[in-house]
């Protein structure tokens, strides 16, 4: 007992750093699995606060910018408003019936990070603006990724600039599904992988997310197709999708809530009942 | 010692600020960032207590985590470099560390340069293992710790001779 008291004593900076490096190391192997980080992260009072000060005043530099991509919006909108095929006068509305399961909510990004290969943003809005993990993340142009950790005030996102994030896209024209990850290298390219071999694909064709994955409603911009390439087993193209979002300057994005995910997710937990 | 306490005190809050708002925002060329809180760890006193220090290390890495979301990858790579300090300072300063009347505001540049190289590429290197993790992408990995290593050790010798001169 006493010999091992005085190995314990005579080597304890070893140890110590033993210890101290498992820890990181099990932060570090918590943080590669979706959805486990929940000690460390930047959605607390103390970081997000510091975040959101600075922002406050980082927030003018990008003012013009950002006001003629709100009108860009405004006015694609609009032109989609005016312009329906059968206006209101015809549609009969039933009242007792709310049709919406998508609801939008608006928020900022404090913080931006596009060079790590695991990047997490952070929002101003969290479980006080009724926002909760998995809900999808947009902005005007294209998607962004998906809420992870929620704090009081704030929410981190797993960019789609994140190697463990998987989003479910499609062709726009075919219907043909497969997953969009990231490489780690470009940050406006990323990769949309199990393509079936079948499908036909251009240069230049348009890619949606694909509303399976009950996160995203379906037909939201991803980018376009720059390059493919069949994988090894020669079944599946690889796509590079050159992304219409630029993930370096974001600032006004969209929380997406699917209102019936509770309802999917039971029908597909337990299908015989 | 109170001094010293308050010193360190501020030093390590100064840094953290610097690092999570301004340093590691730069992205030159796309993914180039200095990480120069790690100078934190380089100049703590060399009379110290291990336990506290290598502690300090860790706590430092972890609140750097915090702000950039990243696991525990700078707490990792803090304290491995914490923890080889000594043998790093041995071997750069030789027989004027094991004298301890060493300072690092009066030792010649050619060691004081060899110490901030070896910890800062140490440092890089477990940093990119660990955040890109992945053994297949040794040639990003070393890249990543090359390029990095440069802006840090530039950015340490400009921060360590610009503060001495006031003295």
């Amino acid at each position: 007992m006493q010999q091992i008291i005085n190995f314990i004593i005579r080597n304890r900076g070893f140890l110590l750093y033993l210890l101290l490096f498992s820890i990181a190391f099990g932060f570090t192997i918590q943080s590669h699995s979706y959805h486990k980080s929940k000690f460390i992260n930047s959605a607390n009072f103390l970081s997000g606060g510091i975040y959101n000060s600075v922002n406050n005043v980082n927030e003018y530099i990008h003012l013009r910018t950002q006001n003629e991509l709100l009108q860009e919006e405004n006015n694609q909108l609009r032109s989609v408003l005016y312009n329906r095929p059968d206006s209101l006068q015809n549609t009969f509305i039933d009242s007792s019936y709310s049709g919406i399961s998508y609801k939008f909510s608006p928020a900022i990004v404090i913080k931006n990070s596009y060079s790590l290969s695991n990047n997490m943003l952070l929002l101003n809005r969290g479980k006080r603006d009724s926002i909760q993990q998995d809900f999808g993340v947009i902005s005007s142009k294209g998607i962004v990724g998906i809420i992870d950790n929620t704090s009081k005030k704030y929410a981190t996102v797993i960019s789609i600039l994140n190697t463990t994030s998987r989003i479910s896209a499609q062709l726009k024209k075919s219907n043909h599904f497969g997953s969009l990850i990231w490489n780690g290298k470009s940050p406006h390219i990323v990769q949309l992988t199990e393509i079936q071999k079948i499908a036909p694909i251009k240069k230049g064709d348009t890619i949606v997310t694909s509303g399976r994955s009950a996160i995203f409603p379906k037909n939201i911009p991803v980018g376009t197709i720059e390059s493919y390439n069949l994988d090894a087993s020669e079944n599946y193209y690889t796509i590079h999708v050159r992304l219409f979002n630029d993930m370096t300057s974001l600032e006004h994005v969209y929380v997406i809530e699917n209102k019936d995910v509770e309802e999917i997710n039971m029908l597909l937990n337990n299908p015989h009942e | 010692m109170n001094s010293i306490v308050l010193t360190h005190a501020s030093r390590f809050i100064l840094l953290v600020l610097l690092q999570v708002l301004i340093l590691s925002h730069i992205n030159f060329l796309g993914y180039i960032n200095p990480y120069l809180y790690i100078l934190f760890i380089m100049l703590f006193p060399l009379k110290n207590n291990r336990v506290i220090f290598l502690l300090l290390s860790f706590f430092l890495g972890l609140t750097i985590d915090m702000f950039l979301d990243s696991g525990g990858i700078h707490a990792a790579a803090a304290v491995t470099i914490a923890y080889i300090r000594p043998v790093v300072l041995k071997f750069s300063f030789g027989a004027v560390y094991d004298h301890q009347t060493m300072k690092f505001s009066n030792v010649e540049f050619g060691s004081k340069l060899t110490y901030i190289v070896i910890l800062t590429v140490i440092h890089h290197f477990v940093l990119f293992s660990l955040e890109i993790f992945n053994f297949y992408n040794i040639i990003l990995i070393l890249q990543n710790t090359l390029f990095s290593s440069i802006f840090t050790i530039i950015l340490c010798l400009l921060t360590t001779v610009i503060f001495n001169r006031r003295k």
